[in-house]
């Protein structure tokens, strides 16, 4: 095309600002939108219209738009794509834009803007779209000149998905999307960007002393994180490798489920919070702790001045601002995860120290007796269908079908049993709302993932609560024909507001009952979906079977026990040899002091 | 003990950032959105072609803050380079000030003693005021505000630390 050619400058422009835009996402490797139009970005929806190469999916809420971006994201490695009006639609995106930010998912968001005639005018849906995401994205930008357009959005993916990945928004007034605007190619990636230079490749001196701690750990562990599932599947194939190399014990936060293969016998499973037994008591009593790609959150620390209190700690991290943040750390390493995994293999081979093979051995004896606790265990007795159980065959009905399946959760116990009951053996395969902790995020991100990936078996495990935040969407889901299956543990509470009521609050239960639900199964069949429902534990199997085999958008009631709680349980402020493991030890939790009670 | 990690000192970071819209706003939202402190803040554009503008910072903080701080301004799009010039070595500290004091007869005759003393620099007078203008560490400026105060003291404008270190290492992008 003409425009595109080192003399575009001097020659008739063509194209409209529009348009502009549409040519730079096609030439990111934008496939598809997901938006909601308004008057401010129909000069965007009118080049939409004239072209084919990129899919528009029209949800029904900007946030859903947002979350659906992040699940496309997270399940594919890409950079999510999403398109809203000017004041409503950009103030409607941002809670899906913070929720990106927290964990880390690359997104580019155009906003709609009055035309720059107007900006700061109070005009019909005008907001301060910069002022108010600024603190909700990586970076943002106002294009205020037609020449810019192109440049910021060719800018604006390189800055979502490199380092740090990150949401962008860019906010384009009508009058430069309507008036022409030159189209240029974006730098080749061997020009670097003026300001923001992340650092990927790591300094081999900091991987020679982290190896040289792990060479003579007694009790080792590796502490992974999303980091290695942002770094790309490379990363999670070379953290096995490491892993099987060293013979250490591996435990994955939230984010990082999939990062280690959950059948691995190396895995103790996820730590924190609601972490297994043998994970946190690992996290407790190592003496050296190799963190890839965590951020040493509040879920999973614990009480900081108990936090791993002998350990020698390594981080590996991209974000400088990640390292010493919550915890002092002693061997730094900034650089992208698959690349220090890289390097930390080649030099752990070249070493030619040998580990202490005695000592680990002793470890992971130490480690089969935490196990032996079984931590996870639940009994399912009689009707009433156990939370646990509910997720725990769904996981063993999936496997046996043998499809390629991705998890989405809501936000609460139901996404805790998730996470401890349903394995993962890859990466991208698990997408929840970990930072943030958003209700409402697993369907619209369901939808997301089952966009990228047509033929796969997606499912968003779902409260009642949370699903009701954005539902919405099962219009979208009907609309594109996107089979995806919302797998409700419907105990009519909100459960894990409940449970910090039960245990902290006095069992005063405040605000937390799900009144006045809707009957699922009716809302699905009124959206042209299907509903199902199981009441009993003799009917579970069969209505997930049954959810597996139907082609279309389904809602599964799933009634479950109302006072289940979720366990294994550090309590705030508590540390990690403080768990509580189950019902009958929540005496534990009345050693919860004021100061543990302030805590989120 | 300089590296006890509880123990607070004051740090003054330069930063040089591109000079463009909403980069100052990113700078001090960061501050307030972590509840960093500043103690005080300038800018202005600082090469030929205005492209980029320093910014320096005077805050405190742990030691731990303080490199969550150069940390978290780093990775802002739009800056080039932060320096923490309280450990880069020996380094200038100044502030320009605009003083006013008001008064009569005996106040005045001390006024412009003690700003002689100071050399700061009378740059405006009527029959019942002076504005003095001086340069020098925030310690200084204090110290002379303080001794104006009883004189008469009106009003005071100042910019805030800016800051340099000795010597022909130099911070360029
Ligand atoms: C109800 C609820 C309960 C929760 N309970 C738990 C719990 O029990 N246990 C738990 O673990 N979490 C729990 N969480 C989640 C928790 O809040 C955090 O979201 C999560 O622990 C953070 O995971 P992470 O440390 O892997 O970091 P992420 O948020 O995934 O951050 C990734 C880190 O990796 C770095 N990084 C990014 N890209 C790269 C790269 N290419 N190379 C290297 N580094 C990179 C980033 O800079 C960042 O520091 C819970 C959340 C909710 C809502
Ligand atoms: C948008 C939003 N509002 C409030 C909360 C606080 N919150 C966390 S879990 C939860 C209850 C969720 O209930 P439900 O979806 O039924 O899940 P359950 O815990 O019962 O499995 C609430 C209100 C939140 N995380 N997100
Ligand atoms: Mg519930």
């Amino acid at each position: 095309m003409s425009a595109t050619s080192p003399h575009a400058a001097t020659q008739p422009l063509t194209m409209s600002g529009a348009e502009v835009v549409l040519r730079a996402l096609k030439d990111q490797g934008v496939e598809v939108i997901f938006g909601y139009p308004g008057g401010a970005v129909l000069p965007i929806y009118d080049a939409i219209f004239q072209q084919n190469a990129i899919r528009h999916i029209l949800v029904r809420h900007e946030q859903a738009a947002v979350h659906a971006a992040e699940g496309y994201a997270r399940s594919t490695g890409k950079v999510g794509c999403v398109l809203v009006t000017s004041g409503p639609g950009a103030t409607n995106a941002v809670t899906g834009l913070l929720d990106a930010l927290m964990d880390s998912i690359p997104l580019v968001c155009l906003t709609g803007q009055v035309p720059t005639h107007l900006i700061g005018n109070d005009a019909f849906q005008e907001a301060d779209t910069t002022g108010i995401t600024r603190p909700a994205t990586k970076h943002n930008y106002l294009v205020k000149r037609s020449e810019d357009v192109a440049r910021v959005v060719h800018e604006a993916f390189h800055v979502a998905r490199s380092g740090r990945p990150g949401p962008v928004v860019i906010d384009l007034p009508k009058d430069i999307l309507i008036n022409k605007a030159p189209y240029v190619e974006a730098p080749p990636a061997t020009q670097p960007h003026r300001s923001y230079r992340p650092v990927t490749a790591p300094d081999m001196a900091q991987v020679r002393k982290a190896v040289a701690l792990l060479k003579q750990a007694e009790r080792p562990v590796i502490y992974a994180g999303g980091g290695v599932i942002n770094s790309g599947p490379e990363a999670s194939r070379l953290l096995g490798e490491f892993a099987h190399l060293t013979g250490f014990p591996v435990t994955n936060t939230l984010m990082g489920l999939g990062a280690f293969p959950s059948q691995d016998p190396q895995f103790l499973g996820m730590l924190g919070m609601h972490g297994t037994y043998e994970a946190n008591l690992v996290m407790h009593g190592c003496d050296v702790m190799l963190n890839m790609g965590a951020r040493f959150d509040d879920r999973v620390t614990g009480k900081l001045s108990h936090f791993a209190p002998n350990a020698k700690k390594i981080h590996a991290d991209i974000d400088p601002s990640s390292i010493n943040k919550n915890v002092k750390v002693d061997v730094p390493i900034v650089g992208d995860a698959g690349q220090i995994l890289a390097a930390m293999i080649q030099v752990w081979k070249e070493d030619s120290q040998p580990p202490m093979r005695e000592a680990l051995a002793a470890w992971w004896r130490q480690i089969d007796l935490w196990r032996a606790k079984d931590c996870l265990q639940y009994v399912q007795q009689g009707k009433i269908i156990k939370p646990q159980h509910a997720v725990k065959r769904l996981y063993e009905i999936t496997r046996e079908s043998g499809r390629e399946t991705y998890i989405t959760t809501e936000v609460g116990q139901h996404q805790m049993w998730a996470a401890q009951y349903f394995g993962f053996e890859k990466p991208n395969r698990w997408m929840t709302s970990g930072g943030l902790g958003t209700m409402g995020y697993g369907l619209p991100a369901a939808m997301g993932v089952q966009i990228a990936h047509p033929d796969a078996l997606v499912i968003d495990i779902a409260g009642e609560a949370s699903i009701l935040m954005n539902i919405q969407e099962m219009a979208t889901l009907c609309q594109y024909r996107l089979p995806v299956k919302v797998f409700i543990l419907n105990n009519e509470y909100m459960g894990m507001v409940r449970q910090w009521q039960e245990l902290l609050h006095g069992g005063r239960y405040s605000e937390s009952y799900s009144a006045a639900l809707p009957d699922f199964v009716k809302l699905a069949e009124s959206f042209h979906g299907v509903g199902l429902r199981a009441t009993e534990e003799s009917q579970l199997d069969d209505v997930i079977r049954e959810m597996l085999a139907t082609d279309r958008p389904v809602i599964a009631d799933i009634c479950v026990a109302k006072d289940e709680n979720c366990f294994p349980m550090i309590p705030s402020g508590a540390a990690h040899n403080e768990m509580i493991l189950g019902p009958g030890q929540e005496g534990g939790v009345a050693g919860v002091t004021d100061e543990g009670k302030v805590l989120v | 003990m300089a590296d006890d990690p509880g123990q607070f000192r004051s740090a003054t970071i330069a930063v040089l950032v591109e000079n463009e819209a909403g980069v100052l706003a990113r700078v001090i939202g960061l501050f307030s959105g972590r509840g960093y402190n500043i103690e005080s803040l300038t800018v202005a554009p600082v090469d030929a072609d205005r492209r980029l503008s320093r910014i320096t910072i005077v805050t405190s903080g742990t030691e731990m803050v303080i490199e969550q701080i150069k940390a978290q301004l780093d990775r802002l799009v739009p800056v080039h380079k932060v320096s923490d010039l309280s450990l880069a070595g020996p380094h200038l500290v100044r502030e320009l000030a605009l003083i006013k004091v008001v008064g009569l007869g005996d106040h005045r005759v001390e006024a412009l003693r003690l700003a002689d003393a100071f050399r700061a620099r009378v740059v405006d007078a009527t029959t019942e005021s002076f504005v003095f203008e001086m340069t020098g560490t925030a310690e200084k400026i204090d110290a002379f505000c303080d001794l104006m105060r009883p004189i008469g003291l009106a009003e005071v404008s100042r910019t805030g630390a800016v800051a340099i270190v000795r010597g022909r290492s130099a911070l360029t992008v």
